[in-house]
């Protein structure tokens, strides 16, 4: 009996190594990525390449989705407020979500989508083709020329692209209040600004920042351990954006709890 | 011994390394002299890979030393083997030419990131087109590494191997997948870059008729071709090595190689052509 009891504590110990395992390699991985910030060389060249890649790349997707997603806000809570004659209050319900919630979470969901795949799998091609090894035996540091520079546009251009989120999707709810609610535009714009307050606009802003560095280094992460030729890619492509997608939804509760 | 490992470019101690428990190389000693060098044949998965990311500092041992120019590799740091890397020159086996640069910047890639080698900005582009005339890939210098054929990148990543013009070099296995007139290309390549640079060489190969090349062939510069060596006149030594699912089964000269008993080095040898 004591035996099996023990047994089965051995293999739960076994059980729970790996992910034990891959936290520490994570945060190892974020350790150095966050040093080589201040250390030399600095590849300011990648920088600005990730930044066109990951930030003007995403535009076009984070603009559509803040849109539609302002728009959809603006007739649904329209309706909701309808029932208590608070239509003019549409303006206020849009901002305060969109800049508390939507905007940041979307925005992060379509850029972890987006670019958490795509650092994953050309650092996983570059893994399982030596290229990892070559940077190395060539004399740089493979994490400060592919993950800290990552890190780094990512950082900048994410609250970036959630602002632009934010106003976008602010601009698709003034649309269904103008042509859809017949709300004036100036109420609609005064309530909008009136709405907000600076918590917010922290909130709307440390979010994604924080929602940066997880999209870029869970996509590095994943990229960086990849093993198992192409199918090996795949695989980390994904866990990349699985793993970037709930930690952004569980850090989200975490940050809003300390807010609210 | 003490001298001997003084003169030794290359040395490991009763090395081994395992991944997850698995282990890849067990207890392997030997000593690579300068002007030296090494083929190590081996069947796939036997740990000549392995051997040489460890000498190189890309796997670290589980126990033993490898020395490298008479520093112990095996506890650096990465910053500090980066040093150490500048002396030596690798090629891997699926070359490892970077995707997102061109030929030329592939090449001057090592002149302008490793820390040891002092090439002045205006001395890069005439080494690089140096190297690749060295490897006959002239006017490829804007191409990237997918335009390029299987047997050309090989050549661009010997290129970008030796343009330091290192001490050390290590190729591992330079003609794996590719027809036998490209393979002995690159063997005729590797050879001419042995004996123009004088340097420690180790290559990684399954095929005996490579190791049979580079123990018999040398580069005649004058008729730009490789001839064969006549009986006792090797200027440089060949040593051969094989492997087996991770130790080191035989370390000796070619004669010694065909004259082994062993069946799975016989299995080598008869492969001679």
């Amino acid at each position: 009996m004591v035996a099996s009891w023990c047994g089965d504590n051995t293999y739960l110990l076994d059980l729970l190594k790996e992910p034990v395992l891959a936290v520490q390699e994570f945060f190892v991985l974020a350790g150095k990525a966050f040093r080589n910030i201040f250390r030399r060389p600095h590849y300011g060249d990648d920088i600005i390449l990730q930044m066109d890649t990951i930030g003007v790349g995403s535009l076009p997707i984070v603009v559509l989705t803040g849109f539609f997603s302002g728009a959809v806000m603006a007739l649904q809570m329209s309706r909701a407020l309808a029932q208590y004659g608070q239509v003019g209050k549409t303006g206020t319900v849009v901002s305060v979500t969109l800049a508390r919630e939507l905007g940041p979470v979307l925005t992060a969901l379509m850029v972890a989508g987006r670019n958490a795949s795509g650092i994953a799998s050309e650092l996983g091609s570059m893994k399982v083709t030596e290229q990892i090894d070559a940077m190395r035996a060539l004399g740089t540091d493979p994490i400060q020329k592919l993950v800290t520079p990552r890190l780094i546009a990512t950082s900048v251009m994410l609250p970036l692209l959630t602002v632009i989120a934010d106003f976008v999707g602010m601009f698709g709810g003034f649309i269904i209040a103008k042509f859809f609610l017949n709300l004036p535009s100036r109420q609609y714009w005064s309530s909008v600004w009136r709405a907000l307050v600076w918590d917010d606009v922290t909130q709307g802003l440390l979010k994604p920042l924080v929602f940066a560095v997880i999209i870029s280094l869970v996509g590095c992460y994943c990229g960086l351990r990849t093993t198992g030729g192409t199918q090996g890619v795949g695989r980390s492509t994904t866990q990349a954006v699985v793993g970037a997608t709930v930690l952004i939804f569980l850090v989200d509760l975490l940050i809003t709890k300390i807010f609210v | 011994m003490a001298t001997e490992k003084q003169s030794s470019v290359l040395c490991f101690e009763n090395v081994s390394v395992s991944f997850d428990g698995d282990m890849a190389l067990r207890d392997i000693s030997f000593a690579a002299h300068e002007g030296e060098s090494r083929v190590i044949l081996g069947a796939a998965g036997s740990g000549k890979t392995v051997l040489l990311k460890t000498a190189m500092g890309l796997v670290k041992p589980e126990s033993g030393r490898v020395m490298v120019f008479d520093q112990d590799i095996s506890k650096m740091s990465e910053r500090a083997l980066f040093d150490i890397r500048s002396k030596i020159g690798m090629l891997f086996q699926e070359s490892a030419l970077f995707d997102s640069l061109n030929i030329e910047e592939n090449v001057a890639y090592p002149l302008l990131n490793q820390p040891l080698v002092k090439c002045p900005p205006d001395q890069v582009l005439p080494r690089v087109k140096q190297a690749l005339e060295f490897v006959e890939l002239s006017g490829t210098l804007e191409k990237f590494p997918s335009e390029l054929s299987g047997g050309m990148r090989r050549r661009a990543a010997i290129a970008r191997a030796v343009v330091t013009e290192p001490p050390l070099q290590m190729y591992d296995s330079p003609t794996a997948g590719l027809d036998p007139i490209t393979a002995h290309t690159i063997m005729a390549l590797l050879i001419k870059e042995r004996d123009v640079s004088q340097a420690t060489t180790l290559m990684v190969t399954h095929r005996y008729q490579d190791g049979n090349l580079m123990a018999n062939f040398r580069y005649n510069s004058e008729q730009g071709a490789l001839e064969p060596v006549r009986g006792g006149d090797k200027e440089v030594k060949t040593t051969f090595m094989v492997m087996k699912e991770g130790q080191l089964i035989f370390e000796g000269d070619q004669d010694e190689l065909e004259a082994a008993k062993d069946p799975y080095i016989c299995k080598f040898v008869k492969q001679r052509v």
